[in-house]
């Protein structure tokens, strides 16, 4: 091999590149299990508000189904649905859903139903809301988002199931109505849906983890 | 403290602060700076990145030819970068969900490469080092002062969610009023900001130059 200056460097270059990456698999060897134990424990986290007065014998996070688009809930991308059950019998369905129509992009929302079609719990999980405004829809933020739970598709009609400045009975958020349709919007969907498909997201219990609904 | 050690540092946090007199690193110092933990949080990964990239530089410096430098340059802060994201992930996860998009950021942030140009390139490692930890700070102490005057014009309060880098419950930090300024916490707020920050800095240096005689001397602008 001759010393061709191209040649040199090319060398340097593999050498530095090769060093580089193994100093990145050697932290993500350091760093992986923390990961993923994080995320989990951040998910069981945020599945919590939903779950709250629930009796259930389950374990959630393993009970998921993913709904590839379409699947009739809000959002265009993949939905999940979480099932929890006391014994074989059926107590309530967690869904993370999109609503599409925020005021800055799409906003994830996790909704509780009980199986009797009551909201047990609602947390918006991911949004780019306005902050000062629109982001008072978190619930460490403002209580706005605890005004769901106990209510029903027909409790309030479902014409209530808007913004009082639209005509139904949720409070709105000062300065955002934007942001309140669009919750208020996907919750309403997400119930019908429940009311339409209950059988068949409870019909097998939480064995498979990834099964295709209709 | 020696002179020249304490030059460095007044260089690093004033002279030639990397947000307010080289003008580097501006989209991570505008995006992020809504409050003071985000500030703190991108600015200590900012610090990292800069300490370690310029040890690497600075360390492979004699092996490197001058036409390849830049690649290298990449590839190192890249890898770094990487690491950080990773440990961010394992150890401070609900910072990294605030700060996410961001982190991956500090690749771009021309600071970092300049650093490495014009410092580590030529400079022992020890120095290199020493010349991350001056930046870095000075780009920190800028990314917190812009946190907190937008944080406490933007939302009424100061150190709020602290505990995103702290851990423990959620802090509400100290809350002076409620709501604010809402204009400040947006992208625009950003850039009043800044320029609030490089007129304030301008304005100090001319009447510190006047008091003592010299207005004809102009600022440095880079390290030679």
């Amino acid at each position: 091999m001759n010393n061709h200056p191209i040649l040199k460097s090319g060398f340097t270059l593999a050498i530095i590149a090769a060093v580089c990456t193994g100093l990145v698999a050697i932290t993500w060897q350091l760093t992986n299990a923390h990961i993923s134990a994080n995320q989990q424990a951040w998910l069981e986290r945020s599945l919590q508000p939903a779950l709250s007065g629930l009796v259930f014998d389950n374990n959630v996070t393993e009970s998921m189904i993913t709904l590839q688009p379409p699947h009739g809930l809000p959002g265009s991308e993949a939905a999940t649905i979480y099932r929890v059950y006391a014994g074989d019998r059926p107590v309530a369905a967690l869904f993370l859903v999109t609503a599409r129509d925020g005021y800055t992009g799409p906003i994830r929302v996790l909704v509780g139903i009980n199986v009797n079609g009551s909201v047990t719990g609602v947390r918006v999980v991911e949004h780019r809301e306005t902050p000062g405004l629109g982001d008072r829809i978190e619930a460490n933020r403002s209580d706005w988002v605890l005004q769901f739970d106990g209510q029903s598709l027909h409790d309030p009609e479902p014409g209530g199931w808007a913004i009082k400045r639209d005509g139904g009975q949720f409070d709105q958020l000062t300065g955002a109505s934007v942001t309140p349709r669009a919750v208020i919007k996907a919750i309403r969907e997400t119930l019908q849906y429940f009311e339409a498909n209950a059988d068949t997201i409870f019909a097998t219990r939480a064995d498979a983890d990834v099964q295709e609904l209709d | 403290m020696p002179t020249s050690l304490a030059n460095r540092f007044i260089d690093g946090l004033w002279r030639e602060n990397p947000g307010l007199v080289q003008l580097l690193g501006l989209c991570p110092l505008l995006a992020v700076t809504g409050t003071f933990v985000n500030g703190l949080g991108l600015g200590v990964a900012t610090m990292m990145v800069l300490m370690a990239s310029n040890a690497l530089v600075s360390m492979t410096r004699r092996w490197i030819q001058p036409e390849i430098r830049i690649p290298i340059y990449v590839l190192i802060i890249a890898s770094l970068v990487t690491c950080i994201e990773l440990i961010f992930k394992a150890w401070f996860p609900a910072l990294d969900r605030t700060l996410g998009i961001f982190i991956p950021l500090i690749v771009t942030n021309c600071a970092i490469v300049a650093r490495a140009e014009i410092f580590a390139s030529r400079n022992t490692v020890a120095s290199s080092i020493l010349d991350g930890l001056v930046m870095g700070t000075g780009f920190a102490c800028l990314l917190m002062a812009i946190g907190a005057f937008r944080e406490l014009l933007g939302q009424g309060s100061i150190f709020s969610r602290m505990d995103l880098l702290l851990g423990g419950e959620p802090v509400l930090g100290i809350i002076l009023t409620d709501g604010g300024w809402l204009l400040m916490v947006l992208p625009p707020g950003a850039f009043f900001s800044l320029a609030l920050a490089i007129a304030a800095k301008n304005a100090i240096d001319r009447r510190h130059r006047e008091k003592r005689g010299t207005l004809s001397r102009r600022p440095r602008l880079l390290n030679r």
